[in-house]
């Protein structure tokens, strides 16, 4: 292994992140206030409680999850993609380094981009409402996988993309739906029976649900569950990145 | 002396299915320096691409240093440095963590000394702490040139590294390359410029249409440069040469009107006034007196219309 090439890397990607760092600290902090101003406050006031939990607090873990999923993904998949579109992948190619070390930089640099996002976005929440975490340990595993497999996801889209448009159209017309429509903000026990069906299989339904029991230790399906979705999801992620680099498609000519 | 870049047969086919590389064979040898001509799309960047692992090869094998560029690329990419002719650089970066990525990318431990010395013989030291996008051109290009240096190549490949490069900047690149070449490190050229190639090539190759046409040293191309000719031509035409002349070596042009004396610039006599004076008491009368001289630009020219036609 080519540490000194991973360690490269995820600095030249940190670098990115860290010049814009204002920036990439307030949205997250200004969009959650927002949230809570709107959902907390406007319909929290009609919606007391779901399963026992307090509105407010009842959406964290969805708003977290859904920053972290689209973050994950934009930052990933922007990381390789600008490479290519300015031509500097031609280093990346031409430098002793496996696919592995060049996935382990990219991904390893997005995954803690959101990390940092999630984390801001918890600190921000608990300002506003009373939060305890019920399996911290759990939550902290969740989190990490969900950033790891998204970015993995966005690492394949940033060398999929042909285009910038390309590069907005599967987080826009596919990630953003489901994460909406995967429970980030209700329970699924809410919604009509025929509904509650159609929505297992949303895979987001399942990350939602076991990053919330790891808050409130209630959640609509089996943790066990929630866990192999998303580690089967890290899988299938990686067995397409690993077929990319071994038949180059998109990168090498 | 051994290759320690060995290409044979390389074909390459792009996915269009263009024909680039057309089973294109070369051998370099450590320590010198090549300089490889072609028109536009010979091939020369897809032969460098192929060899650096930007491209994959359709057919044919590439060793560097005596290693597979496949089977072990790591081994071979690790003695092989890349000065693409695109300027690709990351805008916002400076120039100093974009020549530190270089160097950790190939694996190299930090040496800020040796990255330091790098960027002052580019004279770039000043600008380190600017952004890419801040730099003229020419610098870019010279970040390129500090980038594929930063990690101690063996071989080094420059793409075109004076194209838009001024004159005295041109110069100062040569002077970086010789220096190079002090060091023992083996560098192939891309270049339009034949005075380049002339001004610091051991050998010259040139490729045309994905072909190799030759290979050659410097040397004996400048030689065959070196020759000049003298064409005497005659008022009245004759059938066959003087005796008086025969010393000469003379040739006799088809029409039978002009002598042709070839001679070297660089030997301390041409011999031409004597020639000229037994000329005339040979009873030849002179209607005018022509000279010309191949140029390497002539020779390639030459070959490169030859394969054409
Ligand atoms: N990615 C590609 N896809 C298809 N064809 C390509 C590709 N890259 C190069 N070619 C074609 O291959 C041929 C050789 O191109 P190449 O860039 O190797 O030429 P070159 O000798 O470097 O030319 P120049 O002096 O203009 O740089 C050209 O006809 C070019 O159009
Ligand atoms: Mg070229």
């Amino acid at each position: 292994m080519n540490w000194t090439a991973v360690a490269s890397i995820y600095r030249f990607e940190m670098a990115r992140f860290f010049r814009t760092l204002m920036q990439s600290f307030l949205s997250p902090v200004l969009s959650t206030s927002l949230y809570f101003v709107v959902f907390g406050a406007a319909i929290g006031s009609r919606i007391d409680q779901v399963e026992g939990i307090a509105y407010g607090a009842f959406i964290v873990p969805g708003l977290i999850m859904l920053s972290v999923m689209t973050q994950s993904i934009s930052n990933a998949s922007f990381g390789i993609y600008f490479p290519k579109f300015i031509g500097t992948v031609y280093e990346l190619l031409s430098a002793p380094v496996s696919f592995l070390e060049i996935v382990l930089g990219y991904v390893g640099a997005a995954a803690t981009k959101a990390l940092f996002i999630g984390l801001v976005i918890l600190g921000t929440a608990s300002l506003f409402v009373d939060l305890s975490i019920a399996h911290p340990g759990a939550m902290v595993l969740f989190l990490l996988l969900t950033c790891l497999s998204f970015a993995l996801l966005g690492f394949i889209i940033g060398i999929w993309a042909k285009n910038f448009e390309q590069l907005q159209l599967v987080p826009l017309l596919i990630v953003t739906p489901l994460v909406f429509l995967g429970g980030s903000f209700y329970s699924i026990s809410m919604l009509p029976p025929i509904w509650q069906k159609i929505t297992l299989f949303n895979p987001v339904v399942y990350l939602i649900s076991g990053f919330r029991w790891s808050f409130f230790g209630t959640s609509d399906v089996p943790v066990v569950t929630s866990l192999l979705a998303i580690g089967g999801f890290t899988c299938l992620c990686l067995a397409v990145i690993w077929w990319i680099f071994k038949t180059g498609w998109r990168i090498r000519s | 002396m051994s290759a320690i870049l060995s290409i044979r047969d390389l074909r390459k086919s792009y996915e269009g299915g263009f024909e680039a590389l057309k089973g294109a064979s070369l051998d370099i040898e450590e320590g010198e320096i090549l300089a490889l001509l072609g028109p536009n799309g010979a091939g020369k960047t897809t032969l460098i691409s192929t060899v650096c692992g930007i491209t994959t090869p359709t057919s044919g094998s590439v060793t560097v240093g005596g290693h597979d560029i496949s089977q072990d690329f790591r081994a071979a990419r690790r003695l092989i440095g890349l000065v693409p002719q695109e300027i690709n650089l990351e805008p916002f970066e400076t120039v100093w963590n974009s020549v530190r990525f270089s160097r950790g990318l190939f694996g190299k431990p930090r040496n800020d000394a040796l990255l330091e010395e790098i960027l002052k013989k580019l004279s770039l030291w000043d600008k380190r702490k600017s952004q890419i996008k801040e730099l003229s051109g020419g610098m870019k290009r010279r970040v390129l040139i500090a980038k594929a240096l930063s990690h101690e190549p063996r071989i080094l490949f420059l793409d075109e590294p004076t194209a838009g490069v001024d004159v005295e900047l041109r110069k100062d690149m040569w002077e970086v390359v010789r220096e190079l070449k002090a060091d023992g490190v083996t560098i192939i050229l891309t270049t339009h410029y034949i005075e380049e190639a002339e001004a610091i090539a051991d050998r010259v190759g040139v490729i045309t249409k994905g072909q190799i046409l030759l290979v050659e040293d410097k040397a004996t191309l400048m030689a065959q440069m070196g020759q000049k000719q003298l064409e005497v031509q005659l008022s009245a035409p004759i059938t066959a040469i003087p005796e008086a002349l025969s010393s000469y070596g003379l040739e006799l042009s088809a029409d039978g009107a002009a002598l042709i004396y070839t001679y070297d610039t660089r030997a301390e006599r041409t011999g031409i006034t004597s020639l000229l004076n037994e000329v005339a008491s040979a009873g030849l009368v002179l209607a005018d007196v022509v000279t010309r001289q191949s140029s390497l630009e002539d020779i390639f020219v030459g070959l490169v219309a030859g394969e054409q036609s």
